[in-house]
């Protein structure tokens, strides 16, 4: 099919404006004349605070305000932007006496300049009865210590949560009869993978601006990804009614996940709803790497069942969840630990087994991250596949081929949605051609005498949250005949104002520049989930098309009116209304002055759309790595993804999209180290030790496209936004383990590993 | 103390602390394309030109700078737009957020290299992080502007 605008290459339409440096972010659009807001953070990961004493801070001229937990609501909340009722229990007060991790809140600090604020930050002598932190995942579960010991801890949704075990969430589940049919394989490799707490790194780290609006309300303007949970959260924080709170993005310097959670938006509003005074808050780059909301540290043990001639016949997956201190999006990332992984290999899987615990422990809490669970999952069983095939002695793409879900199949694992669209297989093809599978799997030692190999892998995830997310827009004819499509989604440097507007423009006929966006705030804004589960090209795209056709029919029933012919006997032509019988045409421009003129049919459309299932994107990377036998360094020299999202709404940010999640995989690969020390601290707690990729750390990329029709996306569209960042860690694992003749089973693959693993093989 | 910076053409005499960073001097005076991504030295995004010369001010004492020239994004316009548009023809700027500072030290690098490899291009720009591009699209881009001067000048 052929389109104006789906599929084709516009600019974004912020994009100027940013390239030339105007301001747009919440730090350039308020006024720096505020309150300057901090938080004093706990040094201990685990303490329960005796005494603390803030006169003297007080005291400090320009001080506003020291808070201390003796000050707030007592009513627990959740942090994490999820649909009421959430499955994050609700486990966090904005101060709490506990301290749950290295880097918790004791204390907010409120001043009219920077320098004050920190000299009372310095004052404030405060007292702890340290206490015996639980750091080891594996042990939290029924440790003598909790975590969360409070009787008002509340978990709203049912999941396996049990405070008094430190469990945030738990369940069994499973499909056929596993131990039957692994009994039955010819081979059962049996492996456990590690995968670490990966900061997202958005450039712009947290930053939110609050004041009290003419009506007495509390108006925020946050860096967020979610302005109606964070309405919720903030009124739920405050124990204050939702209808005094207003939330308002601008442009967001990057989220990938980390701006799904009030990380910092509690602190000012509350100094704010106080003082009635405007302030602002500022995340350092070590409070984002220390206090921030990283992906869930996982270990999962994969069992596969196969046959000599490569059927994969059984998976079994036990995921095991660090959630850290508080809950935020730990019940939820875990379940795509295995969905998302289990069902690419539906063909011909006969059973599967898939079990999970999350726990808590006193180290910094988790929370969403692109691929939310399901690239730790595909991390695990990937890389067993891999190993398997080597196992058997069967090239990796041909066992994938084998074994690969493909279209119209129903995957049981995947809540038994049918892949409606999958073009998996064609995703495979083209790699294998694009990459030169066949030269390149090889292991080669150049003149220099490093190590060529090559690794391959698969994945897929959601387009939404099926049966939750709800996206919704509003369309409006303006004068003279522009639009205005108004969301509540957030662009934060995805591009969705512009993708948003690319489906009106196709649906409307018209030029891109006709449509103006506007999103999002909460008070203007039609509801919307928010941007995340990779759901807004999908859900709130689809709203988008079925808004502009309902303004296509109202506008007929205003030329109807006008010129007293009925509304089958029009066409829409992008640029008016052409009446069928007589040729004439009714310019837009003539219909956007009568709909102000004597008018009572709306030209202001809203539609809200939900799914009861969520189409996955598909995808196949390739990855060359290039070993130095003297370093162990590895590097990836070449990259191969095709990815299958549908019809592609914009080539180039799809591309995009794609290279800078690659390349974000290449990090938790490769660089990207999360330590702590043995109270508890994070040792990476800047960009000098938590190395993400710069230009120099990648070689070619090349990215294309094998989309399939999604009937029920808009123009046949899906996700892409998380898939991409799934396939480097088991593509690279891969590609090394052929070059060093061992896997690696924990994240990042370092180069003191893979430099033992070759001299073992000497 | 009392110094004297000539900030985008314009001389401004002033008061400054002595613990003063150029950044928060320069935001100060409402050059908002300089951002603070790292305070580590980094990431790149507070990129400005000192005597012409790219220079992150976040590590920069203002005091330090007292007689000198310094240029922002601000002003730099017409030399960025001769170049910017080929990056957004490639969807590069995604979330902006490190766009200003990138674009300051490529106008650094046409400076120096009128006529740089790709190689040149990773290499000069290295110090400027992005998590969102994944960096190829903004070589894409700025390799278009260079074969569209070619084209030009042929």
């Amino acid at each position: 099919m052929s389109y104006r605008h789906i599929d084709q290459k516009p600019m974004k339409k912020d994009a100027m404006q940013l390239l030339l440096g105007k301001p747009a972010y919440t730090e350039d659009v308020t006024p720096a004349d505020c309150l300057v807001v901090k938080v004093l953070r706990s040094p201990y990961a685990h303490a329960l605070i005796k005494n603390i004493d803030t006169t003297i801070a007080c005291k400090v001229p320009g001080i506003e305000a020291v808070y201390t937990y003796k000050d707030v609501p007592q009513n627990r909340f959740t942090m994490a932007g999820q649909t009421y009722p959430e499955f994050s229990p609700y486990d966090k007060l904005i101060l709490d006496q506990r301290l749950r991790f290295v880097g918790d809140a004791v204390a907010i600090v409120a001043g009219e300049n920077e320098k004050a604020v920190d000299k009372a930050l310095k004052l404030i002598k405060t007292d702890y009865e340290v206490l015996e932190p639980v750091l080891d995942m594996h042990t939290a579960m029924d440790h003598p210590v909790l975590v969360h010991p409070e009787d008002n801890w509340d978990a709203k949704v049912e999941c396996g949560a049990d405070n008094k075990r430190n469990l945030v969430a738990s369940s069994r589940w499973s499909e056929g009869d596993v131990e039957d049919v692994l009994n039955n394989c010819d081979k059962v490799i049996r492996r456990t993978y590690h995968t670490q707490p990966c900061q997202q790194a958005a450039m712009e780290t947290f930053r939110t601006y609050c004041e009290i609006d003419y009506y007495g309300r509390l108006h925020v303007i946050s860096s967020t990804q979610i302005v109606f949970h964070a309405r919720r959260i903030i009124a739920n924080a405050l124990n204050i009614p939702k209808s005094m709170v207003r939330v308002e993005k601008p442009r967001i310097g990057g989220g990938f996940g980390s701006k799904q959670t009030l990380v910092a938006e509690i602190y000012p509003a509350f100094v704010t709803w106080l003082t009635k005074k405007p302030s602002r808050i500022v995340y350092s780059r070590k409070e984002v790497q220390t206090c921030g909301t990283p992906r869930h540290e996982m270990e999962m043990t994969v069992t596969i069942g196969a046959m000599n001639d490569g059927t994969i016949r059984c998976i079994d997956l036990y995921t095991l969840s660090n959630t850290g201190a508080y809950s935020e999006h730990g019940p939820t990332t875990v379940g795509l630990s295995g969905t998302k992984s289990i069902p690419l290999y539906t063909a011909n899987l006969e059973a599967f087994r898939f079990d999970y615990d999350v726990v808590y422990t006193n180290v910094q809490s988790s929370g969403a991250y692109r691929g939310y669970g399901a690239t730790q999952g595909i991390y695990a069983v990937e890389s067993a596949v891999s190993e398997m095939a080597s196992v058997l002695g069967i090239d990796p793409v041909t066992i994938r081929e084998k074994n690969m879900v493909r279209e119209g199949m129903e995957m049981p694992a995947y809540y038994h949605e049918i892949a409606t669209s999958c073009n998996l297989d064609k995703c495979m093809e083209k790699a294998k051609n694009l990459f030169d599978w066949e030269n390149k799997s090889k292991v080669r030692v150049l003149p220099n005498g490093h190590i060529r190999s090559a690794g391959v892998a698969m994945a897929m995830q959601g387009s939404g949250i099926s049966g939750c997310d709800v996206g919704s827009a509003t369309v409006k004819l303006e004068e003279t005949g522009f639009y205005t499509l108004t969301i509540g989604a957030a662009d934060m440097g995805t591009g969705c104002d512009t993708t948003l507007a690319q489906i009106a423009a196709e649906t409307l006929e018209c030029d891109l520049d006709m449509i103006n966006v506007f999103g999002a705030d909460t008070d203007i804004s039609p509801y919307d989930s928010g941007s995340y589960a990779s759901s807004t090209t999908y859900v709130t795209g689809k709203a988008v098309q079925m808004a502009a056709e309902d303004l296509i029919e109202n506008m007929k029933q205003i030329v109807s009116q006008m010129k007293k012919v009925p509304a089958d006997d029009m066409d829409f032509i992008g640029t008016g209304i052409k009446i069928l019988s007589t040729g004439e045409t009714v310019s837009l421009e003539d219909i956007a002055t009568k709909s102000m003129f004597f008018n009572n049919i709306p030209v202001q459309i809203t539609r809200t759309n939900t799914q009861p299932f969520s189409p996955p994107p598909f995808m196949v990377g390739m990855a060359e790595t290039d070993i130095d036998p003297l370093t162990g360094k590895v590097e990836v020299v070449d990259y191969v993804a095709v990815v299958d999202c549908g019809t592609p709404i914009n080539h180039n940010l799809a591309t995009v999209q794609t290279e800078g999640g690659i390349v974000q995989g290449i990090g938790m690969a490769l660089t990207e180290t999360v330590t702590y020390t043995d109270k508890g601290q994070i040792m990476e707690n800047s960009f000098m030790q938590y190395k993400i990729p710069a230009r120099t750390d990648i070689g070619s990329l090349r990215i294309d496209f094998a989309g399939s029709y999604e009937p029920t996306g808009p123009y046949g569209a899906k996700s892409i936004g998380e898939i991409v960042i799934n396939t480097p860690s088991p593509a690279i694992n891969a590609a090394v383990a052929s070059a060093i003749g061992k896997f690696h089973y924990t994240l990042p693959i370092r180069p003191e590993s893979v430099l033992d693993a070759l001299e073992e093989k000497k | 103390m009392l110094i004297t910076i000539t900030l985008n053409g314009k001389k401004i005499t002033e008061e400054v602390t002595a613990d003063s960073l150029l950044i928060d001097f320069v935001r100060h005076h409402k050059c908002f394309s300089v951002k603070r991504g790292c305070e580590t030295s980094n990431c790149g995004l507070c990129t400005v030109l000192l005597d012409g010369k790219p220079v992150l001010s976040c590590s920069l004492l203002t005091c330090r700078v007292n007689g000198h020239s310094v240029q922002t994004l601000e002003g730099l316009q017409e030399e960025a737009k001769e170049f910017v548009g080929f990056i957004a023809n490639q969807g590069a700027e995604q979330c902006g957020f490190c766009n200003p500072g990138m674009v300051v030290n490529t106008i650094a690098l046409l400076r120096e290299y009128p006529d740089p490899s790709d190689e040149d291009i990773r290499q000069f720009l290295s110090g400027n992080l992005c998590r969102c591009s994944g960096y190829e699209s903004q070589l894409r881009g700025i390799r278009a502007y260079l074969d569209f001067r070619k084209g030009d000048a042929a």
